[in-house]
């Protein structure tokens, strides 16, 4: 410490030391004037014995400071020098570094929100989602009686309960609001492991029928539909219709991805018709781990009680099997794929900068050989040499570093910033994300690599290097053709990796491409839709639903712009599921479940939607409850199921052909595409809307000019028609596809590995023109032999290019292999395009070889207009 | 050479602690002086490697300087032995006469290893 001290106060330690040195002289000298010595003698004797004062103050210094900090310091003062001397490479080389660091400190922040960071549960990792699985949806819901079951029998689990995500009606100053709420069963907030910050929790057994409505409130909620009060709990809040007293507000970081944005949660009260019946699947399950249980015990666990209700209840629960992951797998599993691609992208974008720079440090080393070799002569040992080079190295990273971790933070918000509001709302991990602990650490990490890398390769040419060579006048020796052996594997590896990373994202883009082109089924231009919810309790019955349902299709419809309307119980593109088992009249049954979407639309649906009915008739306004039930099927059911037969006339039911539900096909629609863009499309059923009417629905307006300004309007014929309806969702049919997760997921992927992709192959051929530019200046002098000897420019031209076209050759090629060796590892992100696209491949290694040759056509032609009298002379 | 030094300045340190308890608070001059005169002329002791001997000390804490005036009023530099540097010099002169201890039954004629 006192060392530490002694550098910083290092002036007056020294004037110190003369004093004392000047002391001890005087009192010598004193006592040898005293014992008889002349004045002079009397001095020199003293100064003998003193030995020099010169050497007694070095060790005095050495003593005093840390001499390797000390000499750390001269280099550092050396090496900012020798950059302030040269600031273009300064510059160059720090920018690269920074963007490098920048891109992959960004990507790893949300790796870290996502991927790293635990869930804000008690013991995140022993939590699992548990549900049923069926062969249609590997992960598909929970019915209640199941859930019951399972929650009694199972071993496993410590705890077990479920959620389910609902709307309700609030009614607010502004009139009735659509609000998501959630649904829990009574020990769900227990088993994550989190409590209220005011209020109670739910007890147990309040979340039975019989129990009063209570509600907890989400921390926004509570700020601000109830201002925050503390006074809210005991109040009693409607939602849709209901009275629920408040019980609990939640904490402000409670976070549940699945139910992100739900503002009020309630307990089942499992009392509606889905509810009760074994075959209506609506739950979700989470569950706690007993200790040392393991997921894949869980699973068999609960598999043995699916394969048991199975045989107790064949009627409903065949092929009903069970589900049990991690829950952080249910969380973030989509977008676990993209983020590792991106980060992978962000690495190698990383290792190219280091490359690049390492490069640009390597040709300096070699242009400073002279100043290497006379500073070597002048008693510089090779370990000091090295140190130098060191240092400098660590003042590139250490700006590139500070300045990438600074814009990383600036680019991270802007990252964010581009996420839909909605999709961010979905993702509350995301939130706070920014420069934690694990996130500076990671990009100290990164930069420490970097600056080995950058300490490793002077080292490296310090030893290569013959130091005596550099002292003679204007040499060529084996140095420089070492360097250019090593500097073109460095730009071979830079050409590779541009050409992984153009191919991965043209690849992507590809895929993006494919994936919004997909057959839809329908015409989204000019669409405009939102979402209608009427209260249960102002609507209680059918007949009053269709009466509602057809009054606001007529108000809409009288619109102006709007050419015609349709409803639908669940609008397209929402999800495969809200499935429906049928059976057939007239063919044998062995109990298997026939699952299909099931929808129910109105009459001027497909109209509106443009879908195209391939037989038999659309729907009309009067097939209603007075009618005989009729039924509209796709063509994937047709297939299926009619596959050598007309199904026109033919007549399906439910699963025990109850008279009521029977009902006669009408007509065959054209798929159209009800679950996202990449899903498959499913056999679906049609019911007449008006003839099993729903208070929640969906509604589509085709429009004659920008649907964007119709969507207003629309809101407000609806709520002509009662001001208690909430209306959820208004956007046009366009932006709702180009907004969807899975278009969102793919083309902030296709973007960010393409914005890479450039970067690398800027670098990659900055670096190549670096490597035939620096060949050519060190060749100058052979070329001006051979054009003194008659050699054409022409012939020059094809020295430097053959040259080049060998290197970016090798880059192509083994780069071909390494991007369908990366494609295939991202399989998971393409769509409907091949690891080997053979297009786009041959595309990229065209435009990595047009890039290459541009860039070295420059320094050829260079080398062709050397005059060969000069460059001869310039020897 | 710095190996010597190194094990030079480990006795010297010694003698100068020693130096210190003996004649209390002493300038550099006066210690170099007295370190010969005790060892009756026989070290010739150069006194230019005393004053980082001297700081090493100081920077461990065992001795402590003040500016002050000497017997014959000149201005110098003078050393008092701190209580830490008395314990280590307790312990070191434990220690290095152990050794000497030790060193001087290998060199007593019956004491030799059998």
């Amino acid at each position: 410490m006192s060392r530490l001290a002694g550098m910083i106060f290092k002036e007056k330690r020294e004037q110190e030391l003369t004093d004392e040195i000047e002391s001890h002289l005087e009192l010598h000298i004193a006592d040898n004037l005293r014992s008889g010595m002349s004045p002079q003698e009397a001095r020199r004797q003293a100064i003998l014995k003193l030995g020099g004062v010169e050497s007694t103050k070095q060790a005095y210094r050495e003593r005093g400071t840390l001499p390797f900090l000390e000499t750390f310091l001269q280099d550092l003062s050396f090496a900012i020098r020798q950059l302030r001397k040269n600031l273009a490479f300064a510059f160059t080389s720090i920018l690269i570094l920074a963007l490098g660091i920048c891109a992959s400190v960004s990507i790893f922040a949300f790796v870290d929100a996502a991927l790293l960071k635990p869930l804000p549960y008690k013991n995140p990792n022993r939590l699992v989602n548990v549900t049923e699985s069926i062969a249609l949806f590997p992960r598909a819901n929970l019915s209640y009686p199941d859930y019951l079951d399972w929650k009694k029998q199972n071993s496993v689990f410590s705890s077990m309960d479920v959620w389910d995500t609902t709307g309700y009606l609030l009614s607010t100053s502004e009139g009735a609001q659509p609000v998501r709420g959630a649904r829990v069963s009574d020990g769900f907030f227990r088993t994550l492991g989190v409590a209220p910050i005011l209020g109670r929790d739910f007890y147990a057994g309040e979340d039975l029928p019989s129990a009063p409505h209570t509600v907890m409130l989400s921390y926004a909620t509570w700020q601000n539909r109830f201002s925050g009060r503390p006074d809210v709990i005991g109040q009693s809040v409607a939602l849709s219709g209901v009275p629920h007293t408040i019980v609990g507000v939640l904490a402000r970081d409670f976070q549940f991805a699945p139910a992100a944005r739900a503002e009020f949660w309630t307990t089942l009260h499992a009392a509606d018709s889905c509810d009760v019946r074994r075959s209506c699947h609506s739950l979700d399950g989470v569950g706690r781990l007993k200790d040392g249980v393991s997921v894949q015990t869980a699973l068999a666990d609960t598999t043995s009680i699916a394969a048991q209700l199975e045989k107790q209840y064949p009627d409903s629960n065949r092929g009903q099997g069970a589900f049990v992951a991690p829950l952080s797998e249910t969380i973030v599993g989509d977008i676990r794929p993209v983020l590792l691609v991106l980060l992978a992208g962000a690495g190698l974008l990383l290792l190219i900068a280091c490359i690049n720079v390492s490069s640009l440090l390597l040709a300096r080393s070699d242009s400073r050989r002279r100043e290497i070799a006379v500073r070597s002569a002048l008693g510089a040992s090779r370990q000091r040499l090295v140190r130098q080079f060191a240092t400098e190295g660590l003042v590139l990273v250490g700006s590139g570093c500070v300045l990438g971790i600074v814009s990383a933070e600036w680019v991270m918000r802007a990252l964010i910033r581009l996420i839909p509001a909605g999709m961010l709302s979905g993702m509350p991990f995301l939130q706070g994300i920014g420069l934690n602990f694990r996130v500076v650490a990671f990009a100290l990490f990164i930069s420490a690599g970097a600056a080995v890398l950058f300490a490793v390769t002077p080292i490296l040419r310090v030893s290569l290097a013959d130091l005596r060579d550099g002292l003679a006048e204007g040499t060529r020796g084996s140095a420089g053709a070492t360097w250019r052996r090593f500097g073109s594997h460095l730009v071979v590896a830079e050409l590779i990796i541009a050409m992984v990373m153009l191919a991965s994202a043209g690849l992507l883009a590809k895929s993006l491409n494919r994936l919004l082109h997909v057959e839809l089924g329908f015409h989204p231009d000019h669409l405009a839709t939102l979402n209608v919810a009427a209260s249960d309790v102002s609507y209680p019955k059918q007949e009053q639903v269709a009466a509602l349902a057809r009054k606001i299709v007529s108000n809409v419809s009288n619109l102006p712009g709007v050419e015609s309307v349709g409803l639908s119980s669940q609008l397209v593109m929402n999800g495969n599921g809200n499935t429906d088992w049928i059976r057939f009249v007239g063919r044998p049954y062995n109990g298997e479940h026939n699952e299909v979407n099931e929808r129910e639309v109105s009459s001027g649906y497909f109209a509106t939607l443009g879908a195209s009915l391939l037989r038999g008739r659309s729907f009309t306004d009067a097939d209603d409850s007075s009618k005989p039930l009729v039924v509209i099927i796709n063509r994937a059911f047709a297939r299926l199921y009619f596959a050598d037969e007309d199904p026109i006339g033919k007549r399906i039911g439910d699963t025990t052909l109850t008279p009521a539900s029977i009902k006669q096909i009408v007509g065959v629609v054209d798929d159209i595409r009800e679950g996202s863009l990449d899903s498959k499309i499913l056999p679906a059923v049609y019911y007449p809307f008006y003839q099993s009417p729903d208070t929640d629905f969906g509604l589509v307006a085709r429009t004659t000019s920008a649907p964007q300004s119709a969507l207003p309007m629309l809101s407000g014929a609806i709520h002509q028609v009662d001001s208690g309806l909430g209306t959820v969702g208004e956007s046009t049919m366009d932006d709702a596809i180009a907004n969807s997760q899975t278009a969102y997921l793919h083309r902030s992927s296709a973007w960010l590995v393409a914005g890479f992709a450039c970067m690398a192959l800027l670098l990659g051929v900055v670096g190549l023109y670096g490597v035939i530019a620096y060949s050519v200046s060190q060749r100058t002098r052979e070329i001006g032999v051979r054009m003194a000897l008659g050699a054409q420019p022409g012939s020059v031209y094809q020295l430097i290019l053959n040259e080049a076209a060998r290197l970016t050759a090798i880059g192509i090629v083994v780069g071909l292999a390494c991007s369908v060796a990366a494609a295939s590892l991202m399989s998971k992100l393409l769509f409907g395009t091949q690891a080997w696209d053979i297009p786009t491949l041959a595309g990229v290694a065209a435009l990595l070889a047009i890039a290459s040759l541009l860039a070295s056509y420059i320094p050829a032609r260079r080398a062709a207009l050397v005059s060969p009298v000069e460059a001869l002379r310039a020897e | 050479m710095i190996e010597k030094a190194d094990v030079w300045q480990g006795t010297l340190a010694l003698m100068v602690l020693k130096t210190l308890e003996a004649l209390g608070p002493l300038h550099g001059y006066g210690i170099a002086r007295r370190i010969e005169q005790t060892s009756n002329n026989l070290l010739s002791l150069n006194y230019g490697t005393l004053y980082p001997a001297l700081l090493k000390l100081e920077q461990e804490g065992s001795i402590a300087s003040t500016w002050g005036v000497s017997d014959n009023n000149r201005k110098a530099k003078f050393y008092r032995l701190t209580p830490a540097g008395r314990k280590q010099l307790k312990k070191e002169a434990q220690d290095w006469e152990q050794a000497t201890a030790i060193l001087a039954r290998f060199f007593s004629p019956s004491g030799g290893p059998a």
